[in-house]
């Protein structure tokens, strides 16, 4: 592993209009290729967490840096090279649900061509194929020409997946990306990630509220308890006990 | 075995105060505005005589005069599909601006909004009236104040619709690093299509009856024929022309119905 965090964070706070605290006092780094686990109850601040990465969220103090790069400055054209090299998935999917899977698949492809290539659907023919591997890398070649919503959970979040490797990204954000899942499907998807992690190189940040699974996928387990770390183990060196303690209401 | 505690409805709960509420205050409204505008139910009775006298007159429709209508019924839903596209192509921009799910600038949104609300105000016969004065007697006037009309309509229509998708998509778009146009283009478009198209062929329906009145103005059109058919009490070819305007509604509403199924 490399030694030079991939992504770091310093002093981040976050502050909501309303006065709640979502993420208070931050400070870790995450190392090139690793799985990251974030565990925490609902409310905790883990999907806050997760978008000040891609800058979906502001923060109201603090750094960020990726690759030893600040981003809160980042804007517009440069604000959308950070997205693209960042891949996520969300619990929901997120899909276009009346459009094809290649469409959705290559829509994670656009940020590589100006907008009116991608208005007018000109993709090269090498994205094409690109698309078609990627899906092959979820087991779904077949479904390339399907609707969206004819496909089951697993399979748009599979779906999900093939469009975010088309940014062909060094960081994954997933946001509990098995919560709508059946157990079965669940280990599908987490497998692929542990697969993409492992194979690739990408590093890849989970949420999860299941102790269960984050100790089954993960490297390094942070917990999070309204909005701090209070928890940030290696995975060999979590017990039971520290677990029940993230859960902790109190 | 003990019954599990059921929550109390509260008092106003119980009697339905705000459905009973609302309702008497709309039953007030709707009294008092009669009372207020002298409206008389009871002439609509009284005189019902006179409507079933003109129905009768109007019960054998001229159907020779079917062959002389067709060319100006044609040119009417011409000037009807004209002017709803036109009115559409810039309705689409200013209802993307107008939604508030998408534009988060205020100020912007308001703008737009102040503009389509005086669009709308503006009654379409006195639209037609200005641009007869200006292009003169003839179909270009009422083009124009159709495109007008559906702009206005189309594009409330259309941001409403917006207002409804799910965001989640555009959510996704925005985090693969794609640019506004796009996100709308890949996210929003494909939601609300089936209602684009249907609001578009409701507008068209609304915009050939619209256009049979325009013709009083002489704007061209079937209208001309309605109003001298009624100025001539020749009302069995009133009959024909409605009943053709009815066709073409008919044929429109079947098509918007197909549409509607085939792009959900």
């Amino acid at each position: 592993m490399d030694q030079q965090p991939i992504i770091s964070f310093k002093n981040v706070n976050k502050i909501y209009n309303n006065g709640t605290v979502g993420l208070k006092d931050i400070n870790f780094d995450i190392p090139r290729g690793e799985f990251l686990v974030v565990v925490g109850l609902s409310g905790a601040g883990k999907s806050t967490l997760l978008r000040t990465i891609n800058r979906m969220h502001e923060i109201s103090s603090g750094e960020i840096t990726i690759e030893n790069e600040p981003i809160s400055d980042y804007k517009g054209q440069s604000l959308r090279l950070l997205r693209r090299k960042i891949g996520m998935i969300f619990q929901d999917f997120n899909l276009i649900k009346r459009s094809t899977v290649q469409r959705n698949v290559l829509s994670g492809r656009v940020s590589y061509y100006p907008t009116w290539k991608s208005v007018l659907n000109l993709f090269s023919a090498a994205d094409k194929d690109r698309a078609i591997r990627a899906l092959e890398r979820v087991n779904l070649t077949e479904k390339l020409y399907t609707r969206a919503d004819e496909l089951s959970g697993g399979q748009q979040q599979r779906v999900a997946i093939a469009r975010t490797l088309m940014q062909d990204p060094k960081v994954i954000l997933a946001d509990e990306p098995v919560a709508s899942l059946d157990p079965l499907t669940t280990q599908t998807v987490m497998d692929i990630l542990k697969r993409l992690n492992q194979e690739d190189g990408i590093t890849v940040i989970v949420n999860l509220h299941s102790v269960a699974l984050a100790r089954q996928y993960a490297d390094r387990i942070v917990g999070l308890r309204a909005g701090a770390v209070v928890y940030d183990k290696e995975i060999a060196d979590v017990t039971e006990a520290d677990l029940t303690k993230i859960y902790q209401t109190a | 075995m003990t019954t599990p505690e059921i929550p109390q409805r509260s008092w106003s709960q119980r009697w339905h105060v705000k459905g009973v509420g609302w309702t008497a205050l709309l039953v007030a409204l709707l009294v008092g505005s009669s009372k207020m505008t002298g409206v008389d139910v009871g002439m609509f009775f009284s005189n019902f005589d006179q409507f079933t006298n003109l129905l009768v007159r109007m019960s054998q429709p001229a159907w020779s005069y079917v062959p002389i209508i067709i060319q100006p019924l044609y040119e009417t839903i011409q000037m009807a599909i004209l002017g709803t596209t036109i009115g559409t192509v810039f309705a689409v921009p200013f209802a993307v601006l107008a939604a508030s799910n998408l534009v988060h600038n205020q100020w912007l949104r308001g703008i737009i909004r102040l503009i389509l609300d005086l669009v709308r105000t503006l009654p379409d016969l006195l639209l037609a009236a200005i641009f007869v004065a200006i292009f003169g007697i003839g179909s270009t006037a009422g083009v124009i104040t159709l495109a007008i009309f559906s702009f206005g309509m189309i594009s409330k229509l259309f941001y409403e619709v917006i207002e409804t998708i799910d965001m989640g998509p555009l959510e996704a778009m925005e985090s693969v690093g794609a640019s506004k146009v796009t996100i709308i283009w890949y996210a929003v478009l494909p939601q609300i299509m089936n209602q684009f198209v249907s609001y578009f062929l409701y507008t068209l329906e609304i915009n050939v009856r619209a256009s049979t009145v325009l013709g009083y103005l002489g704007a061209g059109g079937i209208g001309v024929f309605l109003q001298r058919s009624l100025s001539e009490f020749d009302y069995n070819k009133t009959a024909v022309i409605i009943l053709a305007t009815l066709v073409v509604v008919m044929v429109i509403d079947g098509v918007s119905n197909h549409l509607r199924r085939v792009l959900l």
